[in-house]
Parts: C-alpha cells; sequence; structure tokens
C-alpha cells in the first residue's frame, strides 16, 4: 500500500526522504563499484516488467478478490538487493508522478516501505538464511513466501507508524495496527505464493536466469548490517532533529526559512514582511463575529501556529464558534473562485494569442 | 495502480501534453520541480484542521496547468485513479474524532470532519501539483533536471529507461490480457497458474529484449553511462517563478487569507 502526502507531515516525510535517499545512495555506489554495463539496460528493463506485471491481476479462489506482484522480493532475487533497491525506487517514482501513486513528499517513505524493507531486509536477512545455498524447489518457495509476508508486515508497520507520527489521522495506533497487519498478512502470503509461482516458472523457463541470488555472492547478511545501522542512524538523527525543532516552533517552514536565510528577521514580528503582516492580521481581528483561532483547537479557517500560540488555548475541547466557520467557508469559497478565475483569465489570454 | 488500459491511456496523454511548447515547457525544469517541491511540503505543513486555509494554494496547480493549457479533466482523472489510501485513512476520522468544532447553519460539524476535509483536500493539492509538474515538463526534461541537481547519474539513466520500456512492456502485457481474456471470455481473471505463465513470459520477453538493447547500445559506444541529451539554461525569469511562488506560500502559510477575506465580507455585508 503506498503511502499518501496527504497523510504525512514534512517531519516524517523529509526524514525518510533522508534514510531512503541514503540507501539509494549507498546502493548506487555498490553499483558503480561492480561496474557491469550489463546492468544498466537489464535494471530499466525489469522496472518497466514490475511497473506492467503490477496491473496484471490474478483471481484469488473463493474469495472474489484478486491479486498481483509486489516486486521488491522478485527483483532481489534477479539483481541483487542494491540494484534491486534502485529499480524500486525508479518504479516508485514513475508510479508517484505518472499516477499520484502516493506523492512527492512520500515517495521517501514509500521506497523506504516498499524497496528498502523488502530488498536490504527481507531478502538478505530472511530468504537468504531461510532458502541456504542451493535450495529445493520447496525450499525455495517456502523462504520466497515467508520473507514476503515478513516485508509486507514490516511495510505496513511502517505506513501505520508514518501515519501516527504525522498526526494528521485520528485513527488510535493500536486500531489502525489491528486494521493493516492481518490485511497485509494475507496481501503477503498472495504475494509470496505469486513470487514463488513466478520464481519456479523461470527455473523451468529459463534456467541460468536467477544463477546471480544463489552461489558466488558473498553472503549478505554479514554485510547488510553496517548499512542497516548507517540507515537506522540516519532516520533517527533526521528525525530527531527535525521532531525537536517541530516541537519547539511547529510552523516547520518557518524554522526552514529562517535557517536558509541564516537569520531570524523573517520570524521576528515588527520586522520586515512578516511584521508586517502579523500587523495586517491583528488589524482584521477585531473585527465583529471572527476570532483567529489558537493552534491545534482551531476553526475550518485556522491561522498559523507560532510557539505562543501553542500553549495560548488550553481547553481541550474546541468550542464551536459560529462566526469563525462562517468567515472560514466564505473565505474559502471566495478564494476557490478567485483561484478558479485566474485560471480561466489565462486560458483565455492563451487562447486568443 | 490503474488497470493496464487506462495506464497506458495516461501515460500517452501525459506523453502528447509534455511534448507541447506551452509557456510552462519553456519554463527551466529544475525551477518547476523546485517549486512543485516546496509546494507539497507547504501543504503538509498545515495543522490538521486547516481547511480553507489551504486553499490559496490551489492557486500554483490552477496557474501552472493555465500557462501549460493543461486540461481540468486530466487532473480530475487522475484523482480518480490515485491510491486510495488517503481517503480511506481520513474516513476514519470522523469516527474517532467527534468532538464539535464548528457550527454550519445551525449544525455542529466534529474535528474528525474537518480534519478529513483537510486530508481531502492536501490529496487534490499535492496529487494535481505532481502531475501538473510532470505533464508540463515531461519526463526527459524532469530527468535532466534531477541530474543537475545532484542525483546521481545513475539513477537519473533508470528512471529514462524504466519510462522509456514503461511504454513497451505495458502495451505488451495489455496484448497479453487481452489475448487471455479472448480465450476465456467467461474468467474475468486469470487462475494463478495461468498469471505465471504470462508474467513469466513477460519477464522472460522483458530480460531477453534487455540483451538486444544492451547489444545495441554498446554498437553505438555505450560505456556504462548515459550522457544527458539536453542543455538546461537558467534564466531570469526562472528566478523570478521560483521566489515569486516561494513568496506566495509563504504568505499563505503565514495569513489565513480565506479567513481573513470572509471576515472582512461578512462584515461588510452585516
Amino acid at each position: 500500500m503506498h503511502m499518501a502526502d496527504a497523510l504525512l507531515s514534512p517531519a516524517v516525510g523529509i526524514s525518510m526522504w533522508a534514510a531512503a535517499g541514503t540507501a539509494a545512495a549507498i546502493a548506487s555506489r555498490r553499483l558503480r563499484q561492480q561496474a557491469d554495463d550489463q546492468l544498466v539496460p537489464l535494471m530499466g528493463m525489469l522496472g518497466a516488467f514490475v511497473f506492467a506485471a503490477q496491473m496484471v491481476n490474478f483471481g484469488i479462489p473463493g474469495t472474489g478478490s484478486s491479486g498481483h506482484l509486489g516486486g521488491g522480493l522478485l527483483l532481489a532475487l534477479l539483481l541483487g538487493r542494491h540494484a534491486a533497491l534502485l529499480v524500486i525506487a525508479s518504479v516508485l517514482t514513475v508510479q508517484a508522478i505518472f499516477f499520484a501513486d502516493g506523492g512527492l513528499l512520500a515517495l521517501g517513505a514509500n521506497v523506504f516501505n516498499l524497496g528498502v524493507v523488502p530488498c536490504l531486509i527481507a531478502y538478505p536477512l530472511v530468504y537468504r538464511p531461510l532458502a541456504g545455498t542451493a535450495p529445493s524447489d520447496t525450499r525455495r518457495a517456502i523462504a520466497i513466501a515467508v520473507a514476503a509476508v515478513v516485508a509486507l508486515q514490516l511495510g505496513a508497520l511502517g505506513v501505520v507508524l508514518q501515519t501516527a507520527l504525522s498526526g494528521l489521522s485520528s485513527l488510535p495506533l493500536d486500531t489502525f495496527l489491528w486494521l493493516m497487519l492481518p490485511i497485509h498478512l494475507a496481501i503477503g502470503l498472495v504475494e509470496g505464493v505469486a513470487t514463488a509461482a513466478l520464481v519456479l516458472f523461470l527455473r523451468r523457463a529459463w534456467p541460468g536466469l536467477l544463477e546471480g541470488e544463489a552461489p558466488g555472492r558473498r553472503p549478505a547478511a554479514a554485510r547488510a548490517r553496517p548499512l542497516l545501522a548507517a540507515l537506522a542512524v540516519a532516520a533517527a538523527v533526521t528525525g530527531g532533529v527535525l521532531s525537536w525543532f517541530a516541537s519547539v516552533r511547529p510552523d516547520g517552514l518557518e524554522w526552514s526559512v529562517t535557517y536558509a536565510a541564516g537569520t531570524d528577521a523573517l520570524v521576528a514580528p515588527g520586522d520586515g514582511l512578516h511584521g508586517h503582516l502579523a500587523r495586517l492580521q491583528q488589524r482584521y481581528a477585531w473585527l465583529p463575529d471572527y476570532d483567529w483561532p489558537a493552534a491545534d483547537a482551531a476553526g475550518a479557517g485556522a491561522a498559523p501556529a507560532g510557539a505562543a500560540a501553542a500553549s495560548a488555548d488550553p481547553a481541550p475541547w474546541p468550542h464551536p464558534k459560529p462566526g469563525t466557520s462562517v468567515a472560514g467557508v466564505l473565505g474559502g469559497v471566495v478564494t476557490l473562485a478567485l483561484v478558479t478565475g485566474v485560471g480561466w483569465l489565462l486560458r483565455r489570454r492563451r487562447a486568443r494569442a | 495502480m490503474p488497470r493496464i488500459g487506462s495506464a497506458l491511456q495516461e501515460l500517452r496523454a501525459i506523453e502528447s501534453l509534455a511534448a507541447r511548447d506551452t509557456p510552462l515547457a519553456r519554463q527551466d525544469p529544475r525551477a518547476k520541480l523546485v517549486a512543485t517541491l516546496l509546494f507539497v511540503v507547504t501543504a503538509a505543513s498545515f495543522e490538521r484542521y486547516v481547511v480553507a486555509g489551504l486553499l490559496p494554494l490551489a492557486l500554483f496547480p490552477t496557474v501552472l496547468a493555465a500557462r501549460g493549457d493543461i486540461q481540468g479533466r486530466l487532473l480530475a482523472r487522475a484523482l480518480w485513479l490515485a491510491s486510495p489510501l488517503a481517503v480511506m485513512v481520513g474516513l476514519f476520522n470522523p469516527l474517532f474524532d467527534r468532538a464539535p468544532m464548528v457550527e454550519l447553519a445551525g449544525i455542529d460539524v466534529s474535528g474528525g470532519w474537518v480534519s478529513f476535509a483537510s486530508i481531502l483536500v492536501r490529496f487534490a493539492l499535492t496529487v494535481s501539483a505532481a502531475l501538473v509538474l510532470v505533464a508540463g515538463t515531461g519526463m526527459p526534461m524532469l530527468c535532466a533536471a534531477l541530474g543537475r541537481l545532484g542525483v546521481p547519474q545513475s539513477f537519473v539513466t533508470q528512471l529514462l529507461l524504466v519510462y522509456r520500456y514503461a511504454f513497451v512492456l505495458v502495451d505488451e502485457a495489455a496484448r497479453m490480457a487481452t489475448a487471455r481474456r479472448l480465450r476465456a471470455p467467461d474468467q474475468p481473471r486469470p487462475g494463478l497458474s495461468v498469471y505465471t505463465a504470462m508474467v513469466g513470459h513477460l519477464l522472460v520477453r522483458a530480460v531477453d529484449r534487455a540483451q538486444r538493447v544492451h547489444r545495441a547500445m554498446i554498437a553505438r559506444g555505450f560505456d556504462g553511462e548515459v550522457l544527458p541529451t539536453r542543455a538546461l539554461r537558467w534564466r531570469a525569469a526562472d528566478t523570478v517563478f521560483v521566489v515569486g511562488w516561494c513568496a506566495w506560500f509563504a504568505l499563505v502559510r503565514s495569513v489565513d487569507l480565506p479567513g481573513s477575506l470572509g471576515a472582512w465580507l461578512a462584515a461588510t455585508t452585516a
């Protein structure tokens, strides 16, 4: 399941970008060291294959539902874990920008849940030890199924944790876990069966194709540990740093503006553009029947929350304020009309030109 | 993930849109990429109960779509096909967050419905911005921008190849699916064994094709890296584009424009 932009906070989204980006950069460097120019077209083609194969569904007998290939584990079997991670990341990027599967901010989270988890955790730490060096068909199929289930469970756990940490969903953590994990147990089993069936088919159809994954390659588990440690540290550091700033100053964008400008002149009220806007904001504030909502507990037209505003409202239950809502809805409708009008005008001007 | 037919249609529609010469297409792809990323982060940075405050952000995809001649129909279709996770998870908000928050026409609306509406608005904004970006830029130019912005060349090459061959392989998968449906019209979906044979053959053909492509690439002097073919030129207009939109995002984020507009309207009409 693809994580979505609309459920993510910037702190979580950017942390996951950092973690996935670190993994992809390491994988990229490893591949350059291999310097196998055959891999380039093969990786491109297999990415396109996963993209196409995910659109072919098979019926699951007796349920009326359908399943399809996940791809991460199969790619790791065919290409090794580093190339597989890059291929999955490229497929997810294309899906994000062409089909809005996930989104740009959620891309890091998706590459982590659907790429790093199957390629760098499930494949080296579950599949390889279970399959051993020269597995029989049955042992190989079981190892694939178990690895697929583990990958899907961890991926679903990732979605739940990222959603919960972002704080946009009201679903309690335990309820969300109880919804996601059993569903993904089933999906994992279906995906595992599909992947295993496909791998056994390939063993007959093209015996040499899967050779790359068995002998000759270094045992993966030992090499995976430093990489996983680096990933965990990168995620923890960025997450910790970002969430610290987020808690001190809930307005993440203001923080990044300050950080980028190297000065807090933009943030200090009474100074420059922000101060001017803040004064403008205060001038409107005395208008009848309208309240500037404070921080989290806000009306439909909530104002940005500064550090001071966050502690301003002690009441846990917000009280409905009809005036506020009317202003929010009215303002929202007029804003939408204005935006649409601007778009329409621009199109007309272009049509005339 | 959409079904094969609509996916192919979507890919082709976007590619033909991106191939046209519009004011949006002439903009440097780096400017569009940076502005879109800032847009998405801004949209995500709002508090969970903000709905109206997010709406001025819609100016960004609206203006870009108008400058790129991208029809609203395409955006609406993309929203319809997009992954439903956000909507499904968001639907739980009204169940768990029942404290009344706002009052509309005498009816109390709970915080859950407000935050659900907020998730839907974010969803529409981020999905349309990403689609406008690719439909007004095209994948090759977007990849060139990524390369110039420091993304490793191996990943940029990978993206380009996946995009190029996605057309070929999705087309092939669609033909396989049609052939199967003609042979088994009463079965809407294949069973596992037929599925395995279909997807397995698709994979075998893909690997075979990759080997042919590799030989063709070597014949053309390929040495492990695909070089970017297009030069990018950053103009003053691109700086104005990025700075202008950043200023708009900062304004929308720091001042509740619809709120003050509504309050002003309510005050003047009262």
